[in-house]
């Protein structure tokens, strides 16, 4: 056997749900059983825990390295793993048909990666790999060599813009704080992630800390602030267990605390865990709960970048903007701001999910087409069925529907049809989803996330909820589209925060690219993408049933007869319309209409 | 000064003054439910909401700062359109048993709904449960009836520094309650009902009594301590039946527990109305005239001072005398009786 040997197990969350643990541990006895027969494969075997390479759809991936030359496996079980080192790590003879295939290039040779470009590769949970990719050169050359103006300068210079959902541009927003008289400052990281189907900034924490404490010590240094905090979700508990083994490496390192790299100024960060309250992303409600006030947002002006935490000049930076940070400092403004369009510079990583083929975390220019997005890297849609829309920005973002497919992706584009970038979810809807449906479920959650404080959003939210529900259940009246955009735009135009503000963009926009599905849900009465259960008829052909059963066995009110082994009936007047009937069905003899 | 533009007003207001102050000033109105100028501006009832030039879109001008040449327009059909919403969709959770509520008449919310004529209403749903049980002995808490304008909760924090009640929940099934959503177990106060826009809190001895716009008001002073809060008496059928008191008297209309719904002892047959002398030795007390008393009092003083002293007699008065009553008390004993025991629960 030549060179050396490392297998790289996927160890993002994604992956360790996919049993990544026992992959590892599998690979561990495999090399120890293996060992007794052949001891130089156990010793030149190195097991490197590496952060989430965004595809996770593959799950569980491993890469493993014979001398250099690296394969790529996907979908990787335990039992997987003796064949794995028998044929390939002694055999040396790669198994073709569990490499990973075109598809996962496709999908990694479209993205660009800056954010990303480290995670997959080092291990979050050593500084030394860290290092080894130039980590901490970006704090040392701004805190030996420049001053904290031309930091703001660089980043103004730059293009970057918030990337939390706001896209105010970061440099403008720091020289505005570090303007104030003050005798303290702080630099608040915001971890909160809390978008359904959003794992970006978890991502980011768990796969590459310390590029978010280097950020914040660049930003720290910039503005003048002398303490830090990370506001991180509570549900992230790997995030926050390698946060903590970052933030102690950095400061045995001298990183953080007194006179960071032999100068004089001090940082040093500490880690606030939120208890799950989505509004507490929202700035002002972040800092009420930093102060141990409960999240509820407050009227800006002031903004905190004058007085914020504890009345205190504050810059609230999300986690990928702070990731940022580093690189721009390293490569200069000019560097980053060739990425991207020319209003939004750089890359977004985007939470790809829904019905596409590979979901995962990805990372692409600012300006990218929706297309190349959905078609190139997602791969299309699940199951080749249409496309229909495409939900961006999170609960409060918009629907964007199939004639916009060419549009690029950055803050000016999504926010001309009527959605937003927000933190950069996108979950990808196609013809079996209910327009009507899609935006209760958004508003579901944005209700029962409202903080209570302001009528709109409080009361607002809920009878929008109310009237896509009955509109869902077959009792929706004339007039309730009409009501429901008179409503949406004043919860809208009246809210207090970004919460109550943008909730109704799913309403909003569904109602203005899907009318007609609205329109066949009250005056037809019909769902036209068979999910409202309560506007389908169920029934059983009987030429496909087998009378197995089944169905009559799954039904809860006994609205199914017939005799075992001949066709079964439903009696309508007994259906609850729950559906059981349908998914129990092997045959595909109950149908809905 | 700041000058700025109000509804095509030119207003000079002072500094630091939020658009809601320039405009009260000027005698504008503007609809609020959560602002009281006593306490931290909240921005949550969102029924102040005004346009000012430059800005995107409504913002709440009980928290925006005035500016020099600012323009603001306090009212126009969107504006118009977003209150009355707002009130509609907050009587849409609301039980709108005015007939039986203590606070009609009072009502902000009431007020409201009069102004936008609702009387109808598009937006009819689910309203909050909630039991109205709390056995605390003073306030009635109906939380059906509840704004959230979080009043309650903050002059509980910000003005009696006690914070006994606060938010609690999220969304629609928001809520403000004591800690653990037990009875209420403060000081009772009575801010939070005083406070109250709605009939949310009240007091529980107030049930089924007048309404306050069925009493008489009479300005007195309060006779529990020499604080000397301002009260508002008010009478029906020559019988207290509640205690307010104005925010623009030198107590900003704050009071405590005693001053508020310790006022029963007015009416009570058990009160002394005359002075009771016991005129025989285990014999009971029996009422007589001020003349009788007062020379008794008089001659019994002069007569333990001429046998054994003027330090055999001491004086013991009360902090819920004024400071001129307590003076002359103490002029007394000193210059009158000649000794120093002279004391008060409040100390000389």
């Amino acid at each position: 056997m030549n060179g050396e040997i490392i297998v790289n197990v996927c160890m993002g969350t994604g992956g360790i749900a996919a049993g990544a643990e026992m992959v590892m541990k599998a690979f561990e006895e495999e090399f120890a059983s293996a060992g007794v027969e052949n001891a130089t494969v156990q010793s030149r075997c190195k097991l490197h825990k590496v952060g989430c390479r965004g595809f996770c759809a593959k799950d569980v991936l491993v890469d493993i390295s014979v001398g250099g030359e690296v394969s790529t496996y996907q979908f990787i079980q335990p039992e997987m793993v003796k064949r794995l080192v028998k044929e390939h790590v002694i055999g040396q003879k790669p198994i073709k048909e569990w490499m990973a295939g075109e598809d996962y290039h496709v999908f990694h040779d479209n993205q660009t990666k800056i954010i990303l470009h480290d995670l997959g590769k080092i291990n979050p949970e050593s500084i030394d790999d860290y290092l080894s990719v130039d980590g901490y050169t970006a704090a040392r050359k701004a805190l030996t060599t420049m001053t904290p103006e031309e930091v703001i300068v660089t980043v103004k210079n730059s293009g970057l813009r918030g990337r939390g959902g706001g896209g105010f541009p970061t440099g403008l927003k720091w020289s505005l704080c570090a303007a104030n008289e003050a005798d303290q400052r702080y630099v608040i990281c915001n971890a909160d992630e809390g978008d359904p189907g959003a794992f970006m900034d978890r991502s980011v924490v768990e796969g590459n800390p310390h590029a978010v404490v280097e950020g914040m010590i660049i930003t720290a240094y910039a503005i003048g602030a002398t303490l830090g905090y990370v506001y991180i979700r509570a549900e992230y508990p790997l995030a926050v267990h390698r946060l903590r083994i970052a933030l102690d490496q950095a400061r045995e390192k001298g990183f953080l605390g007194k006179n960071l790299f032999g100068g004089t100024f001090d940082f040093d960060i500490k880690i606030k865990l939120g208890a799950g309250a989505f509004v507490c992303g929202e700035e002002t409600a972040l800092i009420a709960s930093i102060e141990g006030e409960r999240g509820m947002p407050r009227a800006k002006p002031p903004f905190p970048a004058n007085k914020g935490l504890w009345g205190k000049p504050t810059i609230i930076n999300n986690v990928e903007t702070l990731a940022n940070v580093p690189p721009i400092i390293s490569k200069g403004a000019e560097w980053f701001a060739s990425y991207g369009s020319e209003k939004s510079k750089g890359t977004k990583v985007i939470a790809l999910t829904g019905k596409i083929r590979n979901t995962g975390l990805i990372e692409i220019p600012m300006g990218m087409p929706l297309n190349d997005i959905i078609f190139k890297i997602g791969g299309g849609i699940e199951g080749d069925k249409l496309f229909k829309a495409v939900q961006t920005g999170g609960p409060s973002g918009g629907c964007i529907p199939q004639q916009y497919i060419d549009l690029p992706v950055d803050y000016e584009g999504l926010k001309s049809v009527g959605s937003m970038m927000g933190s950069g979810g996108m979950v990808v809807l196609d013809e079996t989803d209910c327009m009507v449906n899609i935006a209760k479920f958004f508003l579901t959650f944005t209700q029962e996330e409202s903080c209570g404080k302001c009528v709109p959003c409080r009361i607002g939210t809920k009878r929008l909820l109310e009237i896509l529900t009955r509109i869902t259940e077959g009792n929706g009246r004339k007039g309730d589209i009409e009501l429901l955009q008179e409503l949406a735009e004043d919860v809208r135009d009246s809210s207090l925060c970004g919460l109550g503000m943008s909730a109704p963009n799913p309403v909003i926009s569904t109602i203005k690219y899907f009318r007609h599905e609205y329109e066949a849900h009250i005056n037809q009465k019909k769902c036209p993408a068979k999910v409202c259960n309560k506007l389908l008829t169920f029934f059983i052909r009987p030429d496909q049933c087998v009378g197995c059963g089944m169905c009559a066995k799954a039904c809860s009110v006994k609205a199914i007869s017939g005799e075992l082994k001949q066709p079964h009936a439903i009696d309508n007047s007994l259906c609850i319309k729950c559906g059981s009937c349908y998914d129990v069905c092997k045959f595909n003899a109950v149908i809905k209409d | 000064m700041i000058n700025l533009t109000i509804d095509d007003k030119k207003i000079e207001a002072p500094d630091g003054a939020t658009v809601l102050e320039a405009a009260r000033l000027a005698r504008i109105d503007i609809p609020t439910l959560c602002h009281d100028p006593r306490m931290k501006p909240f921005g949550a009832c969102r029924l102040c909401i005004v346009e000012i030039g430059g800005l995107p879109r409504p913002v709440t001008s009980c928290t925006t700062p005035a500016t020099e040449g600012m323009v603001v327009v306090t009212t126009n059909s969107k504006l118009e359109r977003l209150r009355k919403t707002t009130v509609e969709l907050l009587l849409s959770d609301h039980p709108n048993d005015c007939m039986v509520c203590i606070q009609a008449g009072q009502c902000s919310l009431q007020e409201l709904a009069y102004r936008y004529g609702l009387r109808e209403n598009r937006f009819k749903g689910a309203v909050r449960q909630h039991n109205r049980v709390d056995n605390n002995p003073f306030i009635m808490r109906e939380q059906d009836k509840c704004v959230l304008c979080g009043l309650c909760v903050r002059v509980c924090d910000e003005v009696e520094g006690v914070a006994a009640i606060g938010f609690a929940n999220r969304g629609f099934e928001s809520d403000i309650c004591p800690p653990f959503k037990k009875d209420l177990d403060c000081e009772f106060c009575g801010q939070c009902v005083a406070v109250c826009p709605t009939g949310a809190l009240s007091g529980k001895m107030w049930a089924g009594q007048p309404r306050l716009e069925q009493t008489r008001s009479t300005e007195t002073t309060c006779t529990y301590c020499g604080c000397g809060c301002n009260l508002t008496l008010h009478t029906h059928a020559d019988k207290v039946v509640r205690v307010t008191s104005r925010p623009d008297n030198h107590n900003r209309g704050w009071l405590c527990v005693k001053g508020r719904f310790g006022y029963e002892f007015i009416a009570s047959p058990e009160r002394l109305t005359t002075p009771l002398i016991r005129r025989q030795k285990g014999g009971p007390l029996e009422p007589a005239g001020w003349d009788e008393t007062l020379d008794l009092v008089a001659s019994r003083l002069t007569a333990i001072r001429d046998q054994h002293g003027a330090d055999a007699v001491a004086g013991l008065a009360s902090a819920r005398c004024t400071n001129e009553e307590n003076y002359l008390f103490q002029k007394m004993f000193r210059a009158g009786i000649g000794t120093n025991n002279v004391d008060h629960c409040a100390r000389y």
